[in-house]
């Protein structure tokens, strides 16, 4: 049985834990085009080498962050997502007015 | 007949020693005017259509390992076309069609059983889907029909019909379903294909593609550089990774997928089944073995391996739906590494590089496929790149204007 380290709860059997897709950067949803938005969406490297990928503890509902390999399935780092995510971002009511004026 | 078996009988050799089905390898020649990457059902039967149909033979099948001995391997064999979406049903149905005719096409037996498939109803919800699929097949000449339990029980006397305590509601009975010898397709395309004049090179690993002004023009081997006039990515497994040595970014994500068989046991099951709530399907080979399936890994992997978890969910759902099974033994397990893309339909056509054509996102749709597939991806190259009317929603860039082709319902778990 595999397991992995949940940041919050400890070393937990890999099927208490929900695959979340690689961490990367979102489009700013009011300004990119649609090839953008897909881009951000479907596309991604899916590549062989160590990858920063969202997870989630279901049983206590929680979101971190690991680094894992794609090919060994080799699980190098877990942590909380407040290390790599440490300011809060703002998308402001105002920019969404401004986006559907013409330019 | 008995006096040349007797003849045969005092020769000293076997008679059909220089009658082998492949020659014997070559030297890479300096230009092709075709070069396809990965020796699988699809490369093959692709080689094989652009030498029988258009008549183009200076063309190199490049296989990193042997010939089908990846994902062409490692299905379960399944030939059907009840899928959900018309552009999806109508591909594969001609796929089902083409099929029928391969073994005499080949002169080689691909084994080649039309059994039927069943696919089964826990939900409402699930009803009402089949309701559409079996429309949708009629609609393209399929033969497809919603039937009731009783008539599954006099199908598939063995059944559970309350399986997991999820009564069997109805059935989507496909009776164009089917199976065959999956390595015999490869094998037959593959005989054929050399034959006409094609060269499959195998234990030949693509390093890197050569792009010049946006154009592919060659690749890069471990055998050595070959030029070529266009090339075509028939990889299942690493098609992201192959596509980004031609730079190309690809909408798709890479599972493992689990599948075993049981030792064998009397005949006792005609049809395919499978079971849209418990995601299990369950088939019995010509040999008598049981073959099981189930959905992806739950998580991306480039990895064969196969896992104690699956393995346990994937049999708890197999014994609920056949208890008897539950005193047998396995014989074998493996995996394959499917290439999944989020609306469950394959890539195919045109990609941002000039001359290098996609055949890619195969997930677990892919043997089912490989007629059509190569007939079309030969009919694309042939005409330098006029993506035939039958492969064209399957474009890559249905994904950048939002328009997917969700095979979803109809794909996962029931292979």
């Amino acid at each position: 049985m595999k397991i992995m380290n949940c940041p919050l709860n400890g070393p937990r059997n890999i099927s208490e834990f929900v695959y979340g897709g690689e961490v990367k950067a979102m489009p700013n949803i009011l300004t990119c085009t649609d090839r953008e938005w897909a881009d951000y969406v479907f596309y991604s490297e899916n590549t062989i080498r160590v990858i920063t990928e969202w997870w989630f503890h279901s049983p206590s509902g929680y979101w971190f962050i690991a680094e894992r390999h794609t090919a060994t399935d080799e699980i190098f780092k877990t942590y909380d997502p407040s290390e790599l995510f440490n300011q809060r971002i703002d998308f402001e009511a105002t920019s969404a007015l401004e986006a559907e004026k013409p330019v | 007949m008995p006096f040349s078996l007797l003849k045969y009988g005092l020769k000293n050799d076997y008679p059909f020693e220089n009658d082998i089905d492949l020659p014997l390898p070559t030297e890479l020649k300096k230009h092709y005017d075709v070069v396809i990457i990965g020796g699988g059902g699809h490369g093959v039967a692709t080689a094989f259509y652009l030498a029988k149909y258009h008549g183009i033979t200076n063309v190199a099948i490049l296989e990193k390992g042997y010939l089908g001995g990846g994902n062409t391997a490692r299905n379960t064999a399944v030939i059907r076309s009840n899928y959900l979406t018309s552009e999806g049903v109508r591909f594969y149905k001609e796929s089902v069609d083409m099929f029928k005719g391969l073994s005499n096409e080949f002169d080689f037996n691909i084994m080649y059983s039309s059994r039927g498939q069943l696919t089964l109803a826990h939900t409402d919800a699930t009803i009402r889907s089949f309701r559409q699929r079996a429309e949708v097949n009629t609609h393209f000449g399929g033969k497809t029909e919603l039937i009731d339990p009783q008539q599954i029980k006099e199908l598939v006397p063995t059944l559970n019909m309350n399986p997991a305590d999820m009564p069997v509601l109805a059935g989507l009975w496909h009776m164009d379903g089917a199976t065959a010898r999956h390595d015999a397709v490869a094998w037959g395309y593959a005989k054929g294909a050399t034959q006409r004049g094609v060269e499959l090179h195998q234990l030949t690993e693509v390093t890197d593609v050569i792009i010049e002004n946006g154009k592919a023009k060659g690749v890069k081997t471990n055998r050595g550089t070959v030029s070529c006039g266009c090339i075509i990515q028939a990889v299942a497994g690493h098609s992201s990774i192959v596509a980004a040595m031609a730079g190309i970014k690809m909408p798709i994500t890479t599972y493992p997928l689990q599948a075993m068989v049981t030792q064998p046991v009397k005949p006792f099951l005609d049809p395919l089944v499978s079971s849209s709530a418990l995601h299990c399907y369950v088939q019995q080979t010509g040999r008598g073995e049981i073959v099981f399936g189930g959905g992806s890994d739950p998580y991306p992997l480039y990895n064969t391996r196969s896992t104690l978890d699956l393995k346990e969910s994937l049999l708890a759902s197999a014994v609920e739906m056949f208890p008897f099974m539950a005193n047998l033994k396995l014989m074998r397990q493996w995996s394959g590494i499917t290439d999944m893309t989020s609306d469950y339909s394959p890539i195919m056509g045109l990609s941002p590089v000039e001359n290098y054509y996609l055949d890619a996102g195969w997930g677990t749709w892919g043997f089912k496929s490989t007629p059509i597939c190569g007939k079309s991806m030969a009919e694309l190259v042939a005409s330098g790149g006029k993506v035939p009317e039958i492969i064209a929603p399957f474009a890559m860039d249905r994904f950048d204007v939002f328009r997917q082709v969700n095979e979803m319902g109809a794909t996962a778990a029931s292979h």
